[in-house]
């Protein structure tokens, strides 16, 4: 499909938003293929191999047969506007959906080639190598570094109270947070500022290892500045991790991603390298999208 | 007129000043081009005619109701003739039932001395006279001034301001109501609980051991000495609520994390009126089950264990007790638990812990002081609890730690002081008084560090 679209070509003169016409008629489900995602989805070799994948909230189907792979090591932006499914999505990676006895996930999703929701499957051991941020730190009520070692003294991760040391200075350095913490490990995490107790969250989850870290709008109640510094983390943290990261601000997803799949009304409309998506996107949704006709 | 229908017609009163006030305000609105160049709706000039008309009528009626007795009887005996005249509060108010005894036709007038019947005729003519008076006053007050406040009816005038404001002394003086009730009973118990320790030292009640409350009522009365020691009442409550608490906290504690965490809405829409429903019963229902069924059950058991048990026993009502407050426990942890944001099961669940590990180490600890406050709740009901007590527990006042053995509460004893006929300035009456000022004290103590702990919880979310 062009990148123009055709009802407006030769109009293109018309200055922005005066041009809305036509278009905006057209419902979107008329212009989505069931199943069918334009840029390119797939790769070889991927972390995560998703087919058909389909989600349900008791009749509703949140989810309708998307299909994607996820490499290793790279960052992935899930954008879309509001409702579209993709925390929905997210949280299918690590079974987060689990908790919400109305849900249902249809389809194959398998991490380094083994079912994620195969009924055998052991939860704890999948949410420890796929770790998760919410979009509102959620820090336990407990001091800084019972907030860091509670992963891994769920896990068994130290055998003593030295290595346990280390793990949580690891973890609160990787996050960037070690000089602003290290004098204060024992105050109350609740006490910190919003930016950062998300990034206690961050080092939190990188202290159990994980090989994959989910982030759903790692940055929505943050402020500028605090922001700033999460993105800073996540690019220094792609050497390391596969980073699935959902948001609602178009420029983060430029900032900080290698691809980006745009989501419309539970469909997995286009993904492709994000630089693509934003210059020149494929579909007439994710150009109506970006260029902030609606969303 | 009574003061009941008197009441009723105030009302009435009422209702046709706000439908005056209504009128008066629309008619006055129309030439102006309709309500909307009213400075309020018409409903508030109804409602503040109303209030203009019946606050003050029934502020009359409850002062003439509440005063006249007095003034009546104090005009009855100030008229009665020298020799007459009671000389101490007692005799006055023997003289003045004997007079209304007359009045009211149960005694006589052939019976009485001729003073007496000339007063009776006297109360029987005041009474009717202030009736007609207060009638007449109130029914004046509330037409008055309902008219007055339909005259001041005016487009300009703030009707909405002056009803708000009305309201909100209304609602101040019906929590002022409450409050007032309970300084009153504090006042009462303090005063009584005063002259129960001009009768028997402190010293006695609060270290002494015995507890035998029976004094001679008369001086040639062949009874013990009386012994007002309080220790074997507040160990015996203690031993109770001791063995309620140990089966309502786990029971009720665990069902709440079963009902929160594990239960689907269809389990827990069951399960959870089923589980309060046991508050509902009444104490006497689990009194006799646990008299009747309990309390054999467990002597039987201790004996065929060989060791001696009462047939009535600390056990078995506060096990019994305890099955009655687990709701208690149980409603008000799950509310606590289920306050607990979703994003900290999330965050704990997210790294890997499972469902019991994120309840031990994340919701148990945050949901802590809330549960607490909870369980302290149930301790003030199980120190409160009397009738499961009587029935199962015994009368019986033994310092004792051995729960097969029977014992008596606090609040059971002060049932059985005051039950029957009583003299109330002996010893034993007012002892009731003082059991009932330290047991105030205990569960406002505990209310106190419940709520403190409760206070301290919302900070932490807020």
């Amino acid at each position: 499909m062009n990148s123009i679209n055709p009802t407006i070509t030769g109009e293109a003169s018309q200055p922005e938003g005066a041009a809305i016409p036509v278009q905006e008629e057209k419902p979107a489900e008329t212009i989505i293929e069931e199943g069918k995602t334009v840029g390119k989805p797939f790769s070889g070799d991927p972390k995560f191999k998703l087919r058909d994948v389909d989600v349900f909230y008791g009749d509703t189907r949140a989810i309708k047969k998307i299909s994607l792979d996820i490499s290793r090591n790279e960052v992935i932006a899930f954008i879309g506007p509001s409702g579209c499914g993709k925390s929905t999505f997210l949280r299918c990676l690590n079974r987060m959906n689990d908790s919400i006895d109305i849900c249902r996930v249809k389809g194959s999703l398998q991490l380094d080639d083994h079912d994620i929701y195969d009924p055998k499957r052991d939860v704890v051991e999948l949410r420890a190598r796929v770790g998760m941020v919410f979009q509102k730190p959620n820090p336990f009520p407990k001091s800084i570094y019972d907030n860091v070692a509670y992963g891994p003294r769920i896990h068994g991760l130290a055998n003593r109270k030295s290595d346990l040391d280390e793990i949580v200075e690891n973890s609160l350095r990787k996050a960037g947070l070690w000089e602003e913490a290290k004098d204060r490990l024992d105050a109350t995490a609740t006490g910190m500022s919003g930016g950062q107790q998300q990034r206690l969250c961050i080092a939190r989850a990188i202290a159990v290892s994980p090989e994959v870290i989910l982030m759903d709008e790692p940055c929505s109640a943050l402020d500028p500045i605090a922001t700033a510094k999460v993105e800073e983390l996540i690019a220094e943290m792609s050497e390391s991790y596969t980073i699935v990261i959902v948001t609602h601000s178009m420029q983060q997803a430029a900032r900080v991603s290698h691809r980006t799949a745009y989501f419309h009304l539970g469909h997995l409309v286009e993904v492709n390298e994000t630089n693509k998506v934003f210059t020149s996107p494929e579909h007439e949704l994710t150009e109506s999208y970006i260029t902030g006709r609606f969303g | 007129m009574q003061p009941a229908n008197l009441l009723l017609l105030t009302l009435v009163l009422a209702v046709v000043a706000y439908g005056l006030g209504y009128a008066r305000s629309r008619s006055l609105a129309m030439p102006l081009g309709g309500i909307r160049h009213l400075k309020s709706l018409p409903f508030y000039y109804g409602a503040r005619a109303a209030l203009w008309s019946g606050i003050p009528a029934l502020i009359v009626l409850a002062l003439w109701a509440a005063f006249q007795g007095k003034v009546i009887q104090l005009i009855v005996i100030g008229g009665l003739p020298e020799g007459m005249i009671p000389a101490s509060e007692g005799e006055a108010s023997l003289l003045l039932s004997k007079i209304s005894n007359v009045a009211s036709g149960a005694l006589s007038p052939a019976f009485a001395e001729a003073p007496i019947a000339e007063a009776a005729e006297r109360l029987k003519a005041l009474r009717s006279q202030s009736q007609f008076l207060m009638s007449a006053l109130v029914i004046a007050v509330a037409v008055l001034a309902g008219f007055l406040g339909w005259l001041r009816i005016r487009p300009r005038l703030n009707a909405r301001a002056q009803v708000e404001s009305i309201l909100k002394w209304l609602f101040f003086s019906c929590a002022a109501l409450a409050i007032l009730t309970t300084v009153g009973i504090i006042f009462s118990v303090a005063l009584e609980t005063f002259r129960f320790f001009e009768k028997v030292p402190f010293s006695e009640f609060f270290f002494g051991s015995q507890w035998s409350p029976q004094t001679a009522l008369r001086a040639d009365q062949v009874a013990a000495e009386g012994a007002f020691g309080m220790i074997p009442l507040f160990t015996g409550t203690l031993l109770i609520s001791a063995i309620a608490m140990v089966v309502a906290v786990p029971v009720g504690l665990l069902s709440a994390i079963y009902l929160s965490e594990y239960a689907n809405k269809t389990v827990r829409g069951v399960v959870k009126p089923l589980l309060e429903m046991l508050a509902g019963i009444p104490t006497v229902v689990y009194g006799f089950f646990a008299a009747l069924t309990v309390a054999p059950f467990i002597s039987d058991l201790a004996a065929s264990l060989g060791i001696e048990a009462s047939s009535q026993s600390a056990l078995a009502a506060g096990a019994v007790m305890g099955i009655m407050i687990i709701p208690f426990v149980s409603s008000l942890s799950d509310d606590v638990i289920n306050a607990v944001p979703q994003a900290m099961r999330d965050g704990s669940l997210a790294l890997g812990a499972t469902q019991s590990e994120t309840m031990k180490k994340v919701i148990f600890p945050a949901a802590l002081p809330g549960i607490m406050g909870g369980i302290l709740l149930a301790v003030s009901r199980a120190i409160g609890e009397t009738m499961i007590v009587v029935m199962a527990a015994g009368l019986a006042a033994n310092l004792t730690a051995n729960p097969l053995e029977t014992v008596t509460t606090v609040t059971v004893q002060i049932v059985t002081l005051l039950t029957g006929d009583q003299e109330f300035d002996s010893a034993k009456t007012l002892a009731a008084f003082a059991l009932g000022a330290m047991l105030f004290l205990a569960t406002l103590l505990l209310n106190v560090i419940a709520l403190k702990i409760v206070r301290k919880y919302r900070e932490q979310y807020d």
